[in-house]
């Protein structure tokens, strides 16, 4: 006869814990009539700017684009002495060896979406030589992204089964697992897609591919924060969050600090635990800085769009 | 075996938040303020004053007219003849238009009133701001629309008003208080004699001027300043028709007996000692932060605070080291910064009657938690307190603190937890937490409680009413009901 103890179980994961949308709204709202001033400011801007991933994810992508993209996330803005460089560049499979050669040293990361991005409509043996691909040339963390589809037909075994065997495909590189919340509907199915993915092995959570309208939200990101204290208080084991797509603006970067300082605690307020996925916040960040310690707004124009 | 690492979060170090404090800039508070009577701003007929003192310095702010029995006879007769010349023979078209003025002139000195609110009461400005302020303004904007439709209101019945009203109103909600009891007394047609708190008069009176600016009828509106005794006679004045109360139940029982044998109409809105009921199926962290609105808004002084915590047995230890969690980031100091959570309180009395709990608390044998917290040296405070394994016969969990103490038990079944809901003198409010909505109407229909609320704690809405079962009073305030308890209704 097998016994089981049954601490060694897996949850039900149909049986997630529910989550309440207007409460979590209230929540959010709350944390965002926190007034960050002054020092406290400055050092949150320039953790927003530590905790970014710089991304470009178009078909368009070329060399060129990539390689400018590498510099700016090591010289976000030489002007003001001391600013510290982005956490990564995102990036597709095809230009991770190049933009891990333009960082070389710099300790910018090299993050490379996987799994047929952005869908993942794609067969399994794809979504794993997609991400052996990727690791190969180098890439320090696979963002990948869960079959939705078959989400939402209830097949959670197939979505855990596919985030382990992906999991075991990154070998060292650190694994975020795209939620794609913006396709999933439900609050209470955010909160089941983000146990999942923790418990299949993910090392990050993330909101979005940043493909679709409904990007990362306040709401959205709390419920994935409760869903990793929920697994920290069980397991011991720290799991990141990066919401990505729809911050753009310094301010909201700053609240959602806050919400993460307020639901996790200090611990997590660092690059290795939370990311931005984002494009251009960087650049609304740096003027806020730049205002900060001139005390005027600079035209965009100041401020590289690459 | 080792002992096991425990797994905490550190929700209280690491990056803090600089002060963010609201400026004052902008306000005047005069050394010394008057009554408002018959439209003008009078002394006290005895020359006497005290102070007014913000409790979060212990500083004084200003000196306040003590009224006599002889200010409250000249106020009485300054509203009957209000109401008997003018304000009675206005259409209720007329009446709602002074109404909505001064609603739209509480909108346009908001920040005025929030700072203010602050500074005299101790309440943190995030909540006078966001929650005293607009609501007031909008109990006055509510009522100001059925002035005219008071036929509508109450169909197949010749609404007609009542005369004088003489109101009393707590400290706890000052601005507010004054909304909820005079804006539906205004638009039923009654004038009014109204005694704010005496540790918070300052926005009664900012609001009697601001009336002056509405170009409101004079007399239509009195307030007289004082204590109890100014209070008692407004409720022993054989003219006035109708008595209304918001404060304690011993003092409510005091009015009751004064006014029992005569034809006075009176509602009384009195203490609380709520449930807040937390089932397995709740959402836990929703739940969570719904515990903490409930007893920690506005320092625990609210009648309506979920005070006793119910936690089923199965998800307790969750819902207590979450709960501590919470309690953790709240910020306790200067009302007037703009991230504190808890302000100061109100008055040393108060304060010392809550410490009086905490003590009694702690030789009941329950447990005690507090968060650290650094307190202000001067000023009255009290940090977030929780007080676990207390039994239904604690003191702790029969009497009303009025302060931020949370006295947690558990229960097994929904019939055990109803029993032990109800089980108490009072019946103003009740919170349900969870995800079953058969579960919310079953419970709804066998709380005896005049609001309860569901997956929510502490909303208030002028159109809907509120008010309390047994001990916790009668009578409703907001909404039709609100409405009707200024009304004869034949």
């Amino acid at each position: 006869m097998i016994r089981i103890k049954s601490k060694d179980l897996l949850p039900d994961f149909k049986f997630s814990p529910a989550v309440d949308q207007v409460g979590i709204e209230e929540r959010t709202a709350r944390f965002q009539t926190r007034s960050i001033k002054s020092e406290t400011k400055v050092v949150g801007l320039k953790k927003v700017l530590n905790m970014i991933d710089l991304t470009t994810l178009e078909g368009k992508d070329t060399p060129g684009k990539v390689k400018q993209m590498c510099y700016k996330a090591q010289h976000l803005h030489d002007s003001i002495p001391d600013l510290p460089s982005t956490a990564a560049v995102c990036v597709y499979p095809s230009m991770v060896s190049l933009a891990k050669a333009e960082l070389i040293g710099s300790g910018v990361k090299v993050a490379s979406v996987s799994t047929a991005f952005p869908s993942g409509q794609a067969p399994m043996e794809v979504k794993i030589g997609d991400t052996k691909f990727a690791v190969d040339q180098g890439a320090d963390e696979i963002d990948m992204v869960i079959s939705r589809g078959r989400f939402h037909t209830g097949d959670y075994n197939f979505v855990f089964d596919e985030i382990a065997a992906i999991k075991e495909a990154c070998g060292k590189a650190r694994l975020k697992v795209i939620l794609e919340t913006g396709e999933l509907g439900t609050l209470d199915k955010v909160r089941r897609a983000s146990d999942i993915a923790m418990y299949a092995g993910a090392d990050f959570i993330k909101t979005s591919t940043g493909k679709i309208s409904v990007a990362a939200t306040m709401p959205v990101t709390l419920v994935m924060l409760e869903a990793i204290k929920d697994y920290y208080y069980k397991t011991g084991i720290m799991i990141g969050m990066k919401p990505a797509g729809g911050i753009s603006k310094a301010k909201l970067a700053l609240h959602y600090l806050v919400m993460v300082r307020e639901t996790l605690g200090d611990a997590w307020l660092t690059n290795e635990w939370f990311r931005f996925g984002a494009s251009s916040l960087a650049n609304d960040v740096l003027m806020q800085l730049v205002k900060q310690e001139t005390g005027a707004y600079q035209s965009a124009d100041y401020f590289s769009i690459d | 075996m080792a002992k096991k690492k425990q797994i905490e979060v550190d929700l209280n170090s690491g990056w803090a938040y600089a002060p963010a404090p609201e400026s004052k800039g902008h306000i005047k508070i005069k050394p010394q303020y008057n009554q408002f009577i018959g439209g003008k701003f009078v002394k006290p007929s005895n020359g006497k004053y005290f102070d007014t003192i913000n409790p979060a310095n212990s500083e004084k702010l200003s000196s306040i007219a003590l009224g006599n029995a002889k200010d409250v006879d000249k106020a009485v007769r300054a509203a009957r003849k209000a109401y008997s010349e003018v304000w009675s023979k206005l259409s209720g078209k007329e009446r709602g238009k002074y109404i909505f003025r001064i609603a739209r002139l509480i909108q346009e000195r908001a920040r005025e009133f929030s700072v203010i609110e602050s500074l005299d009461g101790g309440k943190t400005i995030r909540e006078s701001r966001d929650v005293d302020v607009p609501l007031a303004a909008n109990h006055f904007f509510y009522y100001a629309g059925w002035a005219d439709k008071l036929e509508y209101a109450f169909p197949n019945k010749r609404p007609t008003s009542l005369g004088v009203a003489g109101q009393i109103i707590p400290w706890n909600f000052p601005l507010l208080m004054a909304a909820w009891k005079i804006a539906p007394a205004l638009a039923a047609g009654n004038t009014v004699v109204l005694k704010p708190a005496e540790t918070t008069s300052l926005t009664a009176l900012k609001l009697a001027e601001l009336i002056k600016d509405s170009g409101l009828p004079d007399g239509v509106v009195n307030i007289v300043t004082g204590f109890g005794d100014t209070g008692a006679a407004i409720v022993n004045h054989p003219d006035v028709n109708k008595v209304a109360f918001t404060g304690s139940t011993g003092v409510g029982k005091i009015i009751q007996r004064a006014i029992a044998g005569t034809n006075k109409k009176c509602t009384l809105e009195l203490g609380g000692k709520a449930a807040n009921i937390i089932f397995e199926d709740a959402s836990i962290n929703q739940a969570v932060e719904g515990i903490v609105n409930g007893i920690y808004f506005n320092q625990g002084h609210v009648c309506c605070a979920g005070s006793r915590l119910f936690v089923q047995e199965s998800v307790y230890e969750e819902v207590i080291r979450k709960l501590k969690d919470r309690m953790n980031t709240l910020i306790v100091g200067d009302p007037m910064d703009k991230n504190t959570d808890i302000g100061a309180i109100n008055s040393k009395e108060q304060l010392d009657i809550i410490n009086k709990y905490i003590k009694i608390g702690q030789q009941e044998g329950a447990e005690f938690y507090q968060p650290a917290c650094k307190l202000p040296q001067k000023g009255n405070w009290c940090p977030p307190t929780l007080f676990t394994n207390v039994s239904q016969s604690s003191r702790i969990t029969q009497e009303e603190i009025f302060g931020p103490v949370l006295a947690v038990q558990t229960f097994r079944t929904v019939d055990e937890v109803i029993a032990k809901a109800n089980n108490t003198p009072y019946g103003l409010s009740a919170g349900i937490w969870t995800d079953k909505g058969a579960k919310i109407f079953n419970m709804t229909t066998k709380m005896r409680a005049g609001v309860v609320w569901a997956n929510t704690y502490n909303k208030f809405d002028p159109t809907s009413p509120f008010g309390g079962y047994k001990e916790s009073g009668f009578g409703r305030e907001g909404g039709l009901h609100g409405l009707s308890a200024y009304l004869n209704l034949n």
